[in-house]
């Protein structure tokens, strides 16, 4: 039986390889200077797809819910294997927390069942690396009426309608059975991520949004009008689906700024530094007069 | 809405979480900010003595949906046990541990109510009658102040970062029996196998011995694993040791891997990249050994150590087990 997979993606800052560019005097981060990137643990969802699409037929549906250049993550998606992708984005759903984000996700996966293609999986990364909260997953699959494999490492068996998959916890793995459909959240340690496939840039290389036409225009005047564009890119497969709001369903009450309990008062750099340094010599009594102190310190 | 603060007291094979002891500690006070009073919800099978123990560390009451389809965790059952319980009883603050558990299950509870949700926190108080929740975004690089305009206003706690106040064993809590939602559970978990026996995990680990590149390969994590049991400590790692394939992932420290909180974080061979640091920084204190002088590990260390931890770490083992032994 073939299964279509849809994945949710995220762009993200890298703060996974901080640069010294990027880095503050007083050791704290410019957030500015950090480059936009396929959040990792979305790298290892997708790859989880991707196999499954290769080992029983089917379909990979890749969405993503950001501002038009999220568009870079699409593109490396379908660099990788991707057969369908679509671009989430909404200037209303800016400021969105996690309960607003994956209202707006469920309202998207649903439109995508409905309009494109019924799915019977949706994958996700455990966690995105700018906000570390691993809260979208388990409340996509709640608001989707889903049930959830969080951690998730390896699919063990997919047939019958149902999933077998190991999760990996912090100490040791469990086995868990499910029935489809359901949501799955992957960590790193699930597999290694292909590479963008030359043959599949090759052939995407021209791949956009609306929101590239006039970028693109000024390359090509040739084309004279974004209607003309916006025809050829369609005709050779090569235009992102774009959604916003409203287009998956969605009650703008409910997103952006509006639709968040959550509100970020304020955030504060941290910066890395110990206030009470001392040297201790590689000899037993220094290491005894340690010891001693670590542990009359209480801190044992 | 009421001003209590509920607490979800985690347990597996009826042990609780430390962690459930130390929201207790923060809950009360937080609840006697709002005028209530901290209460606790077990959820599983065979809880029997468990709701006392509870009682010892503040809770005033004691929710307890014993059940034997609730015996292994099921994301779908928890939740719907605990959002009818959460939808009778209206606490103003809930609270989950962020464990393997509590970040599964919050964050579905969170949907379920419609609320949002701090993740992963690490200092709670009660500003203006509201939750004010701090917790480390940027792989730990920054802190954020999150307010909670739902009700109720949830948080995870990361474990071993409160306090934990001193049990007082005359304690008692009314204990109220609830209904378990078990209606819907799809998901079922058929198999659980274990880490190597003794294991501890970093992030909820007192003490981590930690080892990165300067190990040299697998077997360097030897002395390493030594000092670790003498102390009763879990074993880390960096990021460079987990990739050379010498130690499994669920060990890595930093970025990627974990954040963690320690009393005591011992760095052997672990140069200190700005992941590492940032993972491991918020230990109370941090010893680090290295050859190098010059390793940005000792700016962060409380205690450096200039030397071959292969020296360095069996004596600093014999000194402690001679502390430890008197």
């Amino acid at each position: 039986m073939a299964y279509h997979s849809v994945v949710l993606v995220k762009q993200v800052p890298d703060t996974a390889n901080i640069t010294g560019q990027a880095m503050k005097e007083d050791g704290t981060i410019n957030r500015a200077a950090l480059p936009a990137v396929f959040n990792p643990e979305d790298l290892n969802a997708l790859e989880m797809a991707l196999q499954v699409k290769e080992a029983h037929g089917g379909q990979v549906t890749v969405l993503t819910m950001g501002p038009p250049r999220a568009a870079d993550v699409l593109r490396q998606a379908l660099y990788r294997g991707a057969d369908r992708v679509i671009l989430l984005t909404d200037r209303k759903t800016a400021g969105s927390d996690t309960l607003a984000t994956s209202y707006v996700l469920k309202c998207a996966v649903e439109a995508i069942g409905t309009h494109l293609a019924a799915w019977d999986l949706v994958f996700c990364g455990r966690q995105a690396i700018d906000g570390d909260t691993a809260q979208v997953g388990p409340q996509v699959a709640e608001k989707l009426g889903l049930p959830q494999i969080t951690y998730a490492e390896e699919i063990l068996a997919l047939r019958n309608g149902e999933i077998v998959a190991r999760r990996a916890l912090p100490l040791g793995t469990e086995t868990v059975q499910c029935a489809l459909p359901c949501l799955l959240t992957v960590v790193g340690s699930a597999n290694v991520p292909r590479p963008p496939n030359v043959r599949r840039m090759m052939a995407y290389k021209l791949a956009a949004t609306p929101f590239d036409y006039p970028e693109l225009l000024e390359r090509w005047p040739e084309f004279e009008t974004e209607e003309a564009l916006d025809r050829y890119l369609a005709e050779r497969d090569q235009r992102i689906l774009v959604w916003n709001a409203a287009d998956v369903g969605a009650d703008y009450g409910r997103v952006g700024l509006a639709g968040s309990p959550t509100k970020v008062l304020k955030v504060d750099f941290v910066s890395l530094g110990a206030s009470d340094n001392r040297e201790v010599e590689d000899s037993p009594q220094e290491l005894a007069e340690m010891v001693r102190e670590l542990v009359q310190d209480y801190i044992l | 809405m009421g001003n209590n603060v509920l607490v979800f007291a985690e347990q597996r094979d009826g042990i609780l979480k430390k962690v459930a002891y130390e929201m207790l500690t923060a809950g009360a006070k937080l609840a006697a900010d709002l005028g209530g009073s901290v209460e606790a919800v077990l959820v599983g099978s065979g809880l029997d003595g468990l709701p006392d123990m509870l009682a010892q560390y503040g809770a005033t009451k004691v929710y307890v949906a014993d059940d034997p389809a609730l015996g292994l965790y099921s994301s779908e059952a928890y939740t719907d046990t605990l959002a009818a319980l959460a939808g009778q009883v209206e606490p103003a603050v809930l609270l989950v541990g962020a464990t393997a558990m509590g970040r599964d299950l919050a964050p579905r509870l969170a949907a379920c109510l419609g609320v949002g949700l701090a993740s992963d926190c690490t200092a709670l108080e009660i500003d203006g009658g509201q939750l004010l929740a701090t917790r480390p975004i940027f792989a730990g690089k920054a802190l954020a102040q999150i307010k909670l305009n739902s009700n109720p206003q949830m948080a995870t706690v990361r474990p071993n970062v409160l306090a934990v106040q001193e049990p007082d064993p005359g304690a008692s809590a009314t204990v109220e029996p609830i209904g378990a939602v078990t209606a819907q559970m799809r998901a079922r978990v058929v198999e659980i196998a274990g880490a190597g026996e003794g294991e501890i995990d970093v992030a909820e680990a007192d003490i981590i011995v930690s080892g990165g590149r300067g190990v040299g390969g697998p077997d360097g994590f030897e002395p390493i694993r030594h000092l670790a049991k003498t102390l009763g400590a879990a074993v880390g790692a960096s990021r460079a040791a987990v990739d050379a394939g010498w130690i499994e992932h669920a060990h890595q420290v930093g970025q990627t891997g974990k954040t963690v909180t320690p009393n005591l974080y011992i760095a052997c061979g672990i140069s200190g990249a700005i992941q590492h640091l940032a993972g491991m920084k918020t230990s109370k204190v941090i010893v680090a050994v290295n050859k190098d002088p010059e390793a940005p590990i000792f700016k962060l260390a409380n205690y450096g150590i200039v030397g071959d931890l292969f020296q360095v770490v069996p004596a600093m083992e014999e000194e402690f087990k001679k502390v430890l032994a008197e």
